[in-house]
């Protein structure tokens, strides 16, 4: 029975269950889908695959390969994580409705990683974004509202992207099978577009930094780690060595670094540090060579751990004290203590630090860049591997628990997310420790060694001179201030300019349509005077005569004609 | 809601604590280096020769990047209201007020 059900099925079955459920038998229920569904897809053979002919056409809703079965293991375990850590939420409908969504949403997300066909990859593609978009705004909040509208806008233009480059593919090749696309024709850009929007490609990014702090504390623990991962795994299959992606990911790499040191939401400072983390998954899909997408893919599957760690400390801030911004923050190590040594694990993680598991992917990147002589790109790479030391490894733990005390007193989060936290930051320790445990589950069998004397020094020199730099400047009072702002990025171009636009050709259409209307109504009225003025009450053709002076006219006109008589 | 400037607030870390830190992080940089001047590593990139390349790309890396951000922060700054303009007429005010009244 295990390993022959379809992954997404457990999760979308469970969803339906759960309103029908309280108290203690939904907890059971919870925990027992990511457990039930991790012991079935364990189970799942390489090969396996469910098909069948809808309109002439094969599909095949599940395959099982090693690249499939990766992000298979990898939802799991993220799953059992965010869902432990919303397990405290058992109370209002908003509750059960983020349970049932963030269900329905890691289901969708299994459903589209072994999706076999274009066709089933976009029914979960659409999915995962109707599902999503409810773990935002069930913050309910204003921002949260227009940010989750926003945010489905987003992605449904991109599921439609993909429907319609699946269409041209489907209609050239007659094969809806998902395998290599590369940027051959029109198909082949159309799908890349739909999948960059959802890897937060530059300037189709800002949904993410958008959307992502706004979503609720539990939520955007779930939304880290699904939808952008499924981006990544469809690159990864679709797109290999494509040359463009290398460009693409060293500039993802590159520009939220600059946004991440003076961003004051934490948790928006992590949804830079997302698409920073995104670009070297993308850079190594686009070297392409073996090392370099188990690099990619590696560093994806760590990138959930750590970047989910990350946003459940924060998470945990913003349950506890209501706020996430690092200018009212600070301080909190002393009434959060494990909190905040579970987040310096997921800051070293996330920084690349030899024994945690940034540090055995990374390097599998940056590695595959000199293989291949990109002898460019690699020092732009380091760069935003330093980087990382700035935003995601000092700034987000030491803004938040450290700095200036804001003398916010509190307490540890509830049990569960700290359980939640410990699973990340043990699991984080574990594959830094034992990188030999994911490099067995990667797609391509892999020799390498992460943890050689060369290695380990010239790492730890560049994080320790990175974290240098820092201190140096915070010692010297010229580090940029925490400030309460906001900073314009491309999401300007729709929440600003956009509607600026449309007002303004608004006002100036109206304007030309007053003036047409006005000119029109003018003649009219000067026509209608004109009338007026001979049919009017007064006009000469309209006047109205009196029947004494008709009858007084006659009895004159009668009269002289009698006296013509008498003539 | 920030009227507390940076100044009036105490520093979290008591200052002898941070004083070990600091001497004890500066330690181990110091020593970083000294390790690349006795132990010799692998080179792959020819920058790779300069010495004590990391320590120097890390540090200068880093520098340039709080510097340059504060220049990005002149220019994309604004104040934290700045999306709160009044939003189209009809079609978003009714959806943002109305499910949260």
């Amino acid at each position: 029975m295990l390993g022959s059900i379809p992954p997404f099925l457990i999760f979308f079955i469970g969803a339906l269950l759960i309103p029908f459920v309280r108290g203690l038998p939904r907890l059971a229920l919870l925990l027992a889908i990511p457990l039930l569904g991790g012991a079935n897809v364990w189970a799942i053979q390489e090969g396996f695959q469910v098909q069948y002919d809808l309109l002439g056409y094969t599909l095949t809703p599940v395959r099982a390969d090693r690249l499939s079965l990766l992000f298979g293991y990898l939802f799991h375990l993220a799953a059992l994580i965010a869902i432990t850590y919303s397990l405290h939420l058992k109370r209002e409908d908003s509750d059960t409705l983020q349970h049932v969504s963030g269900l329905i949403y890691a289901g969708s997300a299994l459903g589209a990683v072994f999706a076999g066909d274009f066709i089933t990859l976009f029914v979960f593609w659409e999915l995962l974004a109707i599902s999503s978009v409810f773990l935002i705004w069930t913050r309910r909040t204003p921002e949260a509202l227009r940010a989750g509208m926003r945010y489905l806008i987003v992605h449904v233009v991109s599921g439609v992207t993909l429907l319609a480059g699946a269409m041209v593919w489907v209609h050239q090749t007659g094969d809806p099978t998902f395998g290599f696309i590369g940027l051959e024709g029109l198909a082949g850009w159309l799908i890349f577009l739909a999948l960059g929007v959802k890897a937060a490609f530059p300037l189709v990014h800002s949904w993410l930094i958008d959307a992502y702090p706004e979503g609720t504390a539990t939520g955007t623990v779930f939304l880290s780690a699904f939808t952008t991962k499924v981006a990544v795994y469809a690159l990864a299959r679709g797109y290999p060595g494509t040359e463009v992606l290398i460009y693409i990911g060293a500039f993802m790499a590159c520009f939220p670094i600059f946004y991440a040191v003076i961003e004051n939401d934490l948790r928006r400072t992590l949804g830079y540090s997302m698409i920073n983390q995104i670009g070297f998954m993308v850079c190594g899909v686009g070297v392409g060579t073996a090392l370099a997408v188990n690099g990619a893919v590696a560093h994806a599957f760590n990138d959930v751990l750590f970047k989910g760690l990350l946003f459940m400390s924060m998470g945990a801030v913003l349950h506890m004290t209501g706020r996430t911004k690092a200018s009212d923050l600070g301080g909190l190590y002393k009434s959060m203590p494990i909190t905040t040594t579970l987040c310096i694990i997921g800051a070293a993680s996330i920084s690349a630090f030899p024994l945690f598991n940034g540090f055995v992917s990374k390097s599998m990147v940056m590695s595959a860049l000199l293989d291949e002589g990109h002898m460019w790109i690699w020092p732009v790479m380091l760069f935003a591997s330093a980087g990382v030391v700035e935003h995601a490894g000092i700034k987000i733990p030491f803004f938040a628990f450290f700095a200036h005390d804001s003398g916010i007193r509190t307490k540890e989060p509830p049990r569960n997310m700290l359980v939640a936290m410990g699973i990340g930051a043990f699991l984080c320790i574990l594959i830094g420790v034992r990188p030999g445990l994911l490099y067995g589950l990667l797609p391509f069998p892999v020799d390498y060694h992460p943890y050689d004397a060369t290695h380990v020094l010239t790492q730890l020199q560049l994080l320790f001179f990175a974290i240098g730099a820092v201190v140096v400047f915070q010692l010297w009072k010229i580090y940029p201030a925490e400030i309460p702002s906001v900073n314009v990025d491309a999401d300007w171009v729709y929440r600003r300019a956009a509607p600026r636009v449309i007002r303004a050709v608004g006002g100036a259409v109206t304007a030309v349509d007053t003036a047409f209307r006005e000119a029109f109504v003018g003649a009219l009225r000067r026509i209608l005077r004109g009338a007026f003025r001979a049919h009017g009450p007064k006009g000469i053709l309209a006047r109205t005569w009196p029947a004494g002076s008709m009858i007084l006219w006659v009895s004159v006109m009668l009269t002289a004609f009698l006296f013509l008589q008498f003539l | 809601m920030s009227a507390h400037g940076e100044a009036h607030k105490p520093n979290s870390v008591p200052p002898d604590w941070s004083r070990r830190i600091l001497r004890t992080f500066f330690a181990a940089c110091i020593l970083l280096v000294v390790v690349d001047f006795v132990y010799h590593r692998h080179v792959y990139h020819s920058w790779e020769n300069i010495p004590a390349f990391y320590a120097l790309f890390g540090f200068l890396g880093l520098a340039f990047l709080i510097q340059a951000s504060k220049g990005l922060r002149r220019l994309v700054m604004r104040p934290e209201d700045y999306y709160d303009d009044p939003p189209l007429p009809g079609v978003m005010d009714g959806e943002g007020d109305g499910h949260v009244g």
